[in-house]
C-alpha cells in the first residue's frame, strides 16, 4: 500500500547571529545551514494497518507525512502509495487520502461547519448519496450533531478537531494521515478521538498513519511503531516488541529523607530524575538486581517509600531517545 | 463550474454573515460615487470642452465603477490566501484534488463576484433613477450591452489573472504588505480606477492601452458608455484576450516553480 525507499530531503535555513550589525550584514550575504530533515527513509505499510510515527520535535515526522501526502517533493528516493507517486500524480493521489494537520485548520472560519463540508464535497466531487451517508456516519461517530451548524470560530478546540477529522474523511479516503490529532485536547476529547480512529480502522479498514507526542495515543491505537530521529528511521516494530526489548529495565521510585542524594550512575543503574526527597532510577536487572540497587540507594539516604515498576510507553520512548542520542 | 458555484455560495454566505459590513459597503459606494459625480460636475462647469467625454458618460462611468467595484478593485486581496502562504495552511490546499492556481482563481472569482452581486443591484437601481445628467444612462443598443457584458467578464478574468501574480510573488517575499501597496496604488491609477484612462495625457493613453491594465475595468466601462466602438473596440478585445491568455500562462508556470520550493515548516 505504502512504499518508501531511500527518501531524503534537505532544507536550507537562513541563520544569523543576534544584533544590528549582523542583521545589516545579512542583507548582503546570507548564511545558510543545511538541515537534513529526512535521510534515507525506507519503510512499507500494508493496507488496513495503523501505524504510530514517533520521534522528538524536528525529527522529520511531519516532513514524512508531507512527502506522503504530496505536499513536499523529496530530493531523492522513491515513494509509491497505492501505485502512485504522491508529488507526481498529486491530483489522483490526494483524492484517495485524507489529511489532518493538528496545528492548522481546514474549516472556513466564519461559516457553520456544515458549509465547509459541502464545499469539500464539491471539491472532491463526492456523489450526494455517498456524501449524506458519510456525513451521517461521521456525525454519529464523532457526536457532531448541533456542532455542524455552528461557525468554526465558535467551536472549542476539541469540537473543532472532531470536525477537522470529519472533514478529512468526507470523501472516504483509503488512507488517513493524522499529524498530531490530539494536540492540545483535554482527556475527554482525546478519548473520543481515539475511539473514533480505532473504530474507523476496524470497520472501514482505513489505513491510519499518526504522528503524536502523546504516548497514550500510541498505546491506545497502534500496533506498530516507527521511531524517527534526526531524519532517520531508528526502529520499526510493535509496541510489545519495543517493550520486550527494554523489559529488563525496572523503574525505582524512591522517597527519602535526610541527606542529599548524589545522582547515582553505576553499572546497571542510572538516575532519571532527582529532586529533594524524591528520586527516579532506572535499573537494568540483567546487570544489577533490584535488591542490590535498593541496597546501593539506601547507602546514600534514609528511604521512606519505594516502588518498583516496569517501563511505561512514555519511559520507553525517553529511553529510546537516550539510547539513540536524539 | 460546480466548484465555482460552491465557492460562490460559501463566500456569499460569508458576506451575509456580516450584514453590517454589507450595508456599510453599499453606503460607501453611494457616497463615494455621489462625491465623484459632484466633483466632476464642478470641473465640467468650469470647462466642459476640456473633457473627452460628455458629462453623462463620465457620471455613468463613475456609477458603473461603483457598482462593479468588487470585480475590479486592485486593492482587494484575500487575506486568507496570504495567510495560507505565510502561515503554511497551504498544506491543506496542496492536499486537494484541484491545482492550487485553479483553486485560488476560483476562490477569488467567487469572493469578488459574490461581493459585487450584493452591491451592484442597489447601486445600479438607484443610479438609474437619478435625474438625467447625474445618473446612469442606458447603453445605446442591445449589442452594446452584450459587448459590455462580454468585456466585463473578460476584464474580470484579466484582473484575477493579474492578481494571481501578486499572490505568487508572496511565496518569495513572504510578506504581502509591499506587494499590496504597489498593486493598490499603481494598479488603481494605471487601470483607470482613479480617473478614466481617456482623461490622461495622450502619450500615456497610447502606452496604457497596450498594457493589461487597460483590459480590466477601462474596457467594459467605456464600451457601455459608448466611448469605444468599431475597429478600436475590436483591437482592444483582441489585446484583452491576449493579455488574459498571457497572464494565465505565466501565472500557471510561475506557481509551479514556486510550489517546488514550498516548505511548510513546523508541526
Amino acid at each position: 500500500m505504502i512504499e518508501l525507499n531511500h527518501i531524503s530531503k534537505t532544507f536550507r535555513i537562513a541563520k544569523r547571529n543576534a544584533g544590528m550589525k549582523e542583521a545589516v550584514k545579512a542583507l548582503f550575504r546570507k548564511e545558510y545551514t543545511e538541515i537534513h530533515a529526512l535521510q534515507d527513509i525506507s519503510f512499507s505499510i500494508g493496507k488496513g494497518e495503523m501505524v504510530g510515527y514517533i520521534g522528538p520535535n524536528g525529527a522529520g515526522k511531519s516532513s514524512t507525512i508531507k512527502v506522503m501526502s504530496g505536499i513536499l517533493t523529496p530530493d531523492s528516493g522513491e515513494c509509491r502509495i497505492d501505485g502512485l507517486v504522491p508529488w507526481k500524480n498529486r491530483k489522483e493521489h490526494v483524492r484517495r487520502i485524507g489529511v489532518v494537520f493538528g496545528q492548522r485548520s481546514q474549516l472556513w472560519w466564519d461559516v457553520p461547519v456544515i458549509d465547509s463540508m459541502e464545499l469539500l464535497r464539491d471539491i472532491y466531487e463526492v456523489e450526494p448519496a455517498r456524501y449524506c451517508r458519510n456525513l451521517d456516519m461521521l456525525a454519529q461517530m464523532l457526536e457532531l450533531g448541533e456542532i455542524l451548524r455552528t461557525p468554526a470560530r465558535q467551536l472549542s478546540l476539541g469540537q473543532r478537531m472532531r470536525c477537522e477529522i470529519a472533514a478529512s474523511l468526507i470523501h472516504s479516503p483509503k488512507i488517513l494521515f493524522l499529524d498530531e490529532p490530539t494536540i492540545g485536547l483535554d482527556a475527554v476529547s482525546k478519548i473520543a478521538v481515539r475511539d473514533f480512529i480505532r473504530q474507523l480502522n476496524a470497520e472501514q479498514k482505513t489505513t491510519v498513519i499518526l504522528t503524536t507526542h502523546d504516548m497514550q495515543d500510541i498505546e491506545a491505537l497502534t500496533q506498530r511503531i516507527l521511531l524517527i530521529g534526526k531524519g532517520r528511521i531508528l526502529l520499526d516494530g510493535s509496541l510489545e516488541q519495543l517493550k520486550a526489548r527494554n523489559s529488563a529495565v525496572r523503574t525505582l521510585t524512591v522517597e527519602f529523607s535526610g541527606g542529599d542524594f548524589v545522582p547515582v550512575e553505576g553499572e546497571g543503574i542510572h538516575t532519571v530524575q532527582l529532586r529533594s526527597g524524591h528520586g527516579v532510577f532506572a535499573v537494568d536487572t540483567r546487570i544489577l538486581s533490584v535488591s542490590k540497587a535498593i541496597e546501593q540507594l539506601s547507602a546514600h539516604a534514609e528511604i521512606t517509600d519505594l516502588s518498583v515498576a516496569g517501563i511505561s510507553a512514555e519511559e520507553l520512548v525517553v529511553s529510546l531517545y537516550e539510547e539513540f542520542q536524539i | 463550474m460546480k466548484k465555482y458555484l460552491s465557492f460562490f455560495r460559501i463566500r456569499f454566505l460569508n458576506s451575509l454573515q456580516y450584514r453590517a459590513a454589507a450595508y456599510a459597503g453599499m453606503a460607501t459606494q453611494f457616497f463615494w460615487g455621489g462625491m465623484l459625480v459632484l466633483m466632476y460636475r464642478a470641473f465640467y462647469r468650469a470647462d466642459a470642452a476640456a473633457f473627452p467625454m460628455a458629462f453623462q458618460q463620465t457620471a455613468s462611468y463613475v456609477w458603473l465603477q461603483q457598482a462593479f467595484l468588487w470585480l475590479f478593485m486592485t486593492w482587494g486581496y484575500d487575506n486568507e490566501i496570504f495567510a495560507q502562504i505565510t502561515q503554511g495552511t497551504i498544506a491543506y490546499e496542496l492536499a486537494r484534488p484541484i491545482p492550487v492556481y485553479s483553486m485560488w482563481f476560483l476562490k477569488q472569482a467567487a469572493n469578488r463576484s459574490a461581493g459585487a452581486f450584493l452591491r451592484c443591484i442597489p447601486v445600479l437601481t438607484v443610479s438609474f433613477l437619478l435625474p438625467k445628467p447625474y445618473g446612469l444612462m442606458l447603453p445605446d443598443s442591445i449589442q452594446t450591452l452584450l459587448l459590455f457584458l462580454m468585456t466585463l467578464v473578460l476584464g474580470f478574468f484579466t484582473m484575477l489573472a493579474f492578481q494571481m501574480l501578486a499572490y505568487i510573488l508572496v511565496f518569495y517575499t513572504m510578506s504581502p504588505s509591499g506587494v499590496r501597496m504597489v498593486m493598490a496604488t499603481a494598479g488603481e491609477f494605471l487601470s483607470g480606477g482613479l480617473i478614466p484612462i481617456p482623461f490622461m495625457p495622450q502619450k500615456m493613453q497610447d502606452i496604457l492601452t497596450l498594457t493589461p491594465f487597460a483590459a480590466m475595468q477601462n474596457l467594459p466601462l467605456r464600451v457601455y458608455i459608448g466611448d469605444i466602438a468599431g475597429g478600436e473596440l475590436a483591437n482592444a478585445v483582441i489585446l484583452q484576450l491576449f493579455w488574459l491568455a498571457a497572464l494565465l500562462f505565466v501565472g500557471n508556470l510561475w506557481i509551479r516553480r514556486a510550489l517546488r520550493r514550498v516548505v511548510v515548516q513546523g508541526g
